[in-house]
């Protein structure tokens, strides 16, 4: 066979790059800026972030490693009979998403994507959002980039979403008419009550939180704060919370990948 | 804004009036105007930067207000501001102290400020407790009423009053 002209992917690599910074500028959190909220929290939790033997998220992480090597559905199939060896394959993967899925025409986050894998490829039925094996699998697959930064993916098609998602990030909600941009973006070195108000990045999830007992995703910690703002929170996979963790994800371009972080 | 310088009340009332002796044009005109108005749960006058006149009745108890202030859950208070009666690492700073507020501002200027901020300052953070100005989605425990009740308005204007410096 003869060799593939390599120009299109120059020209795909050059392409790419206005692309990039059309998502970093498409924020209102400026890059030197990002904290993660890891660097908010007590020494104790910081401690307890760190240390694989002492944090509880490792417990979910070691679930999601044997779920990934059983096979299930009507296509009796694992994950890794189609993936291989997670810690090269899922490498990078986290950074990158929400991405866009082809089918729905829409993106999906993680968890959406490890049920359209479940449906379309173990033809198994999807997991519940916040169930155990849904959350011990998001969290093998984020582990397998720890330390790598976020990067969000560069497709167009997702620019409408991810604005869509700052404009839910931007508007004033709930009885309390707040919105998150209110605390995250214009606050977060101040204190709410006791707590560090923070910059809502979305780069350690799933992760433990002290207060749950429990290991929880991102759509549970937005859940969170809009019942505490005193609005309707969005139903688990709603399209809304999809749009916002695109935005959060593009805020927190650069940020380490640190699942499974601890919170208090 | 300031068409909600009546009481709930009179602004009925005069609904009513207007509405018998209007014509079409301003039919539309105050269907909009009501219907801004009913998130306004309590009803009051705004002169200049302040509500004079109380809420309610009854005086407000300056102790049951320092009980309110402090609530992390139903007033919220302290969550934003500090000077209060809370432990000091139970305070929030997203909002300036309030100790001495008693002395900087009058009764009615306060009671405004509670009522709904948003009347000075409309980018202001405050939630406006009189039921003014709710946001999207608001839960269904909470929809068409105010965060605070007039008596309970009424309870830490008069602890806040009573902070002298
Ligand atoms: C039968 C094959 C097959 C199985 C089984 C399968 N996948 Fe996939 N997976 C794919 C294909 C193909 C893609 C590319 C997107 C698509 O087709 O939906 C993909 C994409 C992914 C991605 C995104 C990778 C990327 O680079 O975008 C993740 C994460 C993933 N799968 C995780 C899982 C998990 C977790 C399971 C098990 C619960 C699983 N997959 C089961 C075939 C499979
Ligand atoms: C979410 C934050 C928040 C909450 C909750 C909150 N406030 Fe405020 N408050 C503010 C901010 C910010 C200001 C500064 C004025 C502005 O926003 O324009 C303020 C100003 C004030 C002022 C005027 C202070 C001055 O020095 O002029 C008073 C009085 C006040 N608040 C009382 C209260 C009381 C009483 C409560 C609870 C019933 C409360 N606030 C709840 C954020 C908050």
């Amino acid at each position: 066979m003869r060799p593939r002209p390599r120009a299109p992917a120059v020209i795909a690599a050059l392409l790419s790059i206005p692309a990039l910074l059309a998502v970093s500028g498409a924020v209102a959190l400026e890059q030197g800026d990002r904290r993660s909220g890891i660097a908010f929290a007590s020494p104790q939790t910081q401690a307890m972030q760190a240390d694989d033997t002492a944090n509880p998220g490792m417990l979910w992480v070691m679930d999601g490693a044997q779920l990934w090597r059983r096979p299930d559905g009507a296509a009796g199939k694992a994950c890794q009979e189609c993936h291989g060896d997670a810690a090269q394959s899922m490498k990078g993967v986290a950074p990158r998403y929400p991405d866009f899925d082809a089918g729905l025409g829409r993106p999906v986050d993680l968890s959406g994507r490890i049920n359209l894998c479940r449906v379309r490829h173990q033809r198994a039925a999807p997991l519940a959002h916040e169930g155990s094996e849904m959350l011990a699998l998001t969290a093998f697959v984020a582990f397998q980039s720890r330390g790598l930064p976020m990067a969000p993916a560069a497709d167009a098609r997702l620019a409408p979403f991810r604005a869509e998602g700052r404009r839910l990030f931007e508007q004033r909600m709930g009885q309390l008419d707040l919105s998150c941009a209110n605390c995250h973006d214009d606050h977060w070195s101040a204190r709410l009550g006791g707590s560090p108000v923070t910059q809502a990045q979305p780069n350690a999830y799933p992760l433990y939180r002290l207060e749950w007992q429990a290991l929880g995703s991102l759509q549970r910690r937005m859940r969170n704060c809009m019942a505490g703002v005193r609005a309707e929170p969005f139903a688990y996979d709603a399209a809304d919370y999809i749009d916002l963790e695109l935005y959060l994800a593009a805020r927190a371009a650069g940020l380490p990948m640190e699942t499974p972080g601890v919170r208090p | 804004m300031r068409a909600a310088a009546l009481t709930a009340g009179l602004l009925a009332g005069l609904l009513l009036a207007w509405l018998l002796l209007a014509g079409f044009l301003l039919v539309g005109f105050l269907l909009v105007a009501a219907r801004a108005d009913a998130q306004t749960l309590v009803g009051y006058t705004v002169e200049g930067d302040a509500i004079g006149a109380p809420l309610t009745g009854a005086p407000g108890d300056a102790a049951r207000g320092a009980g309110l202030v402090a609530d992390r859950t139903l007033s919220l208070c302290v969550l934003c501001h500090s000077g209060l009666e809370a432990p000091a690492h139970m305070q929030g700073n997203l909002a300036p102290s309030l100790a001495g507020i008693g002395a900087r501002l009058s009764e009615g200027q306060i009671r405004l400020r509670i009522v709904n901020m948003k009347a000075l300052n409309p980018e202001s953070i405050m939630p406006a407790y009189g039921g003014s100005s709710p946001g999207a989605r608001v839960a269904n425990a909470w929809r068409g009423k105010p965060i605070l009740s007039g008596e309970e308005i009424e309870d830490i204007v008069a602890y806040l009053s009573s902070l002298k410096g």
